[in-house]
């Protein structure tokens, strides 16, 4: 009995939260690698640029329960997401014909398109603000939770609860389904293929006549997909504050370099690896042990690894510790 | 001369507009903005020999002046003896076990040859020495933080003069940027540049969160100045006397007596806060000045044409024999320890200490937008550089309302769109420094001063 409280608890306080932050940062990283791996620079803009797609998804939900359209009992943004797609990927293509096709053809260095990505990112971020402002909102309707951790014991009779937030199951299955789709696609069809023989090597894929506009509108298209659904499903499982969804950027960093830039299964598996690794350092496994030591053994301290203000830092510290030991990333993307 | 005239044309342009906000809006604000200018040009400067010179890429920007800021507390605040008492020895017990640490890795690394054996050791002992540290500090830092919690519950400082910490700050980035360089710098551009911001963000949470350190997101506020303090001066016979010197046109139309005493009070106050200013402004300005001639100098000696060389084309220049990895590093740590400098200073001039402030927007983001608008590889430009931007962050708003009012003018004063863009008028700035530096990069990539190559 013990040992099933233990694995409770261990379930709702790290595994759970875990998956879920760890799907919407792979979804962010898979956003920040194929942009590195196609178009070839490290965007700044990323966290802002999913910023933008949740506040188009924040005013559609608005905009519906005004009139009142909902969802049952699924929150009404999901409903809204085709739509933020949409718009976010018309402000992508027109970002990038007024400002990065502009270097892609000159063939400027990366490092210039990546301080271009920064001034797209102030716009951006601008923009948003000036739009929705800077204020912290929440926009989830329809059912909160799934299990609560009352009814879970009732059920159980076990005395630790298990809460199942229904934002946490939606991000798992949307991330799910979405990372399948974009999988099928890069790997299956023959667009897909192209994409990754134009990351892969531009001049000989251009030699076999792939059109590089097209290519080029695909990827923003994915990444408009990718961005908008990550931004979304974050912001309904906390809040959406564009502030944060800058920072946010930096662990979706870590996260696509952890896995190795370019490689987009690396960077989903890489999203998981920084989500763990934060939760699982950070939490106070006092309560764990407790259940599963000797009464006389009980921990005294919090058993704490590191305090959870560190939680970011734990995320670039792994970063660290894999750009020093394999900085390929580790699961071998472009090299260095 | 002629070579100069773009320089003076320019320099001349952002003084005249300086001016003229003290003459619209108030001569205080004007000043503070001139050193907030003159404090940001050191920033460029630092990010400027990193990136013109030698072509780094450093997104670390904000790590190092917030490492400037601790400086500043470390040096200048007094002890505090109670916690010394409480957890001093400690805390010195950890500082050995950490070097015995570093110096236990470098020997490890060096005597083991086989590859496996040596990162397990190297885990081994990071492991046990965090787990010991955690033992030794747990303790001392309850103990520390719970001496007047209110006031200090930290260590306090040496109780040194402030100005000798602008030294200090520069060695504390030196010192940080050497570990993070030997880290980092062997990276690709882009990677360098996502992998100093991170580092940068692990060294402000660091000091955000060890409050026994310098108090954390508690702040230290009131903090010793270089200058005199407004009061003081407010009592001093020789400057009541300066001030009404200068204002004797105006106090004489004055005829009561009672009223020209409350004018001259008032005018004593503005006064004062002017003059502690302009001292600043001194202070710093003789900062920038000396850099200035110290960087122009290295710019133009032997060692800046290699550092031109490396960053035009490594392998030509390491097959001529420079230690490129030796030289990035120099240059590396040369750059962030301007940085420290300018932190340092910043802290000096605010006189209090907020880590919560470190944000990479204002202090990486902005900074680099400083360094690409004013010019790359040219210290007149990266001056200039921060004194343009500076001036555009801070006066953006003002602006940005003056442009919707102008716009919106025919529209009635209820109408909910002219409120909503009057309420966002300061995120304008974010558009008006973002599209600055789309239309630099895109017309003008080299900046508005571009780097100078002196034939010889």
């Amino acid at each position: 009995m013990d040992i099933l409280n233990a694995i409770i608890v261990l379930l709702n306080y790290t595994i759970i939260p875990a998956l879920s932050y760890g799907s919407q940062l792979a979804l962010g990283a898979i956003f920040v690698t194929l942009v590195y791996g196609v178009l070839r620079f490290a965007n700044f803009a990323t966290g802002d640029m999913m910023s933008f797609g949740t506040m188009v998804a924040v005013l559609f939900t608005y905009y519906f329960q005004s009139i009142g359209i909902n969802f049952g009992i699924l929150p009404t943004a999901l409903l809204t997401i085709p739509f933020a797609i949409l718009i976010m990927i018309l402000y992508m293509l027109t970002i990038d014909k007024f400002v990065f096709s502009y270097y892609r053809i000159k063939k400027s260095p990366p490092v210039q398109l990546a301080m271009v990505s920064v001034g797209v990112m102030f716009v951006t971020q601008a923009i948003i603000r000036i739009i929705i402002g800077p204020f912290d909102r929440r926009f989830l309707d329809g059912e909160k939770f799934i299990l609560k951790a009352i009814e879970f014991k009732e059920m159980t009779g076990l005395s630790e609860g298990l809460t199942i937030k229904s934002t946490q199951l939606i991000t798992i299955v949307v991330t799910i389904i979405v990372v399948s789709i974009m999988f099928w696609f890069l790997n299956k069809t023959k667009t897909g293929t192209s994409m990754r023989a134009y990351s892969d090597n531009e001049d000989l894929a251009l030699l076999s006549g792939i059109d590089p506009k097209k290519v080029v509108m695909i990827t923003w298209m994915i990444a408009g997909v990718l961005a908008t659904v990550g931004g979304v499903l974050y912001g309904l499982d906390k809040s959406y504050k564009p502030f944060v969804y800058f920072n946010n950027m930096l662990p979706i960093f870590a996260a696509a370099i952890v896995g190795g830039i370019g490689n987009p299964f690396g960077a989903f598996l890489g999203g998981y690896v920084i989500a763990f690794a934060e939760i699982l350092i950070t939490y106070a496994y006092k309560r764990f042990f407790t259940y599963l030591l000797p009464e006389n053994l009980e921990p005294d301290s919090l058993l704490q690894l590191l305090s959870t203000d560190y939680k970011f830092a734990v995320s670039f510290s792994i970063l660290v510790i894999v750009l020093l030991f394999r900085p390929s990333g580790i699961f071998k993307g472009k090299t260095l | 001369m002629k070579q100069y005239t773009n320089i003076i044309a320019a320099y001349a342009i952002m003084i005249l507009l300086i001016i003229m906000v003290g003459i619209l809006q108030s001569w205080s604000i004007a000043l503070s903005i001139l050193n907030y200018c003159l404090i940001s040009a050191v920033m460029t400067m630092g990010a400027n020999i990193q990136w013109g010179y030698a072509g780094l890429i450093n997104f670390g920007i904000m790590g190092y002046t917030a490492l400037g800021g601790l400086a500043v507390v470390l040096v200048s605040v007094a002890p505090v003896p109670e916690a010394w008492e409480a957890g001093g020895f400690n805390m010195i017990i950890c500082l050995l076990i950490i070097v015995t640490i570093v110096f236990s890795i470098k020997y490890i690394s060096k005597k083991i040859q086989s590859s496996k054996k040596k990162n397990f050791s190297i885990a081994c002992i990071i492991i046990l020495g965090l787990i010991l540290l955690r033992f030794v500090s747990g303790p001392a830092i309850e103990s520390i933080e719970a001496v007047d919690p209110a006031k200090t519950g930290f260590l306090g400082g040496l109780g040194m003069p402030i100005l000798f910490s602008w030294i200090i700050g520069g060695l504390f980035a030196a010192g940080v940027a050497f570990v993070i360089g030997k880290i980092a710098l062997g990276l690709r551009a882009d990677y360098l540049a996502i992998a100093t911001l991170l580092i940068a963000e692990i060294i402000v949470s660091i000091i955000k969160h060890e409050d026994w350190l310098a108090r954390g997101v508690k702040n230290v506020i009131g903090l010793k100045r270089p200058v005199p303090y407004e009061i003081d001066l407010q009592n001093t016979p020789w400057f009541i006397e300066l001030v009404e010197k200068f204002n004797k046109g105006k106090l004489s139309i004055i005829n009561s007596m009672t009223e020209r005493q409350d004018t001259l009070n008032q005018l004593i106050i503005e006064a004062s806060s002017v003059y502690v200013k302009l001292c600043m402004a001194g202070l710093f300005l003789s900062v920038v000045i000396v850099l200035l001639i110290l960087t122009q100098k290295a710019l133009y000696s032997p060692w800046g044409r290699k550092m031109r060389a490396i960053r035009d084309n490594e392998i030509a220049a390491s097959a001529m024999g420079k230690n490129v990895v030796k030289e990035h590093l120099l240059i590396f740590i040369l750059g962030s320890a301007i940085v420290g400098i300018a932190g340092a200073m910043m802290v000096t001039n605010d006189g209090l200490f907020t880590p919560g402030s470190y944000r990479p927007m204002r202090y990486t983001f902005v900074i680099w937008v400083m360094v690409i608008v004013g010019g790359t590889g040219n210290n007149f430009g990266s001056i200039l550089g921060g004194f343009v931007v500076w001036f555009l962050w801070v006066e953006a708003a003002p602006i940005a309302l003056f442009l919707i009012n102008l716009f919106t003018s025919h529209l009635p004063e209820t109408n909910a769109l002219k409120i909503h863009l009057i309420e966002s008028a300061p995120y304008f700035r974010f558009l008006m420094i973002g599209i600055g530096l789309l239309i630099i990069m895109r017309y003008r990539p080299q900046g508005i001063l571009p780097e100078k190559i002196i034939k010889q």
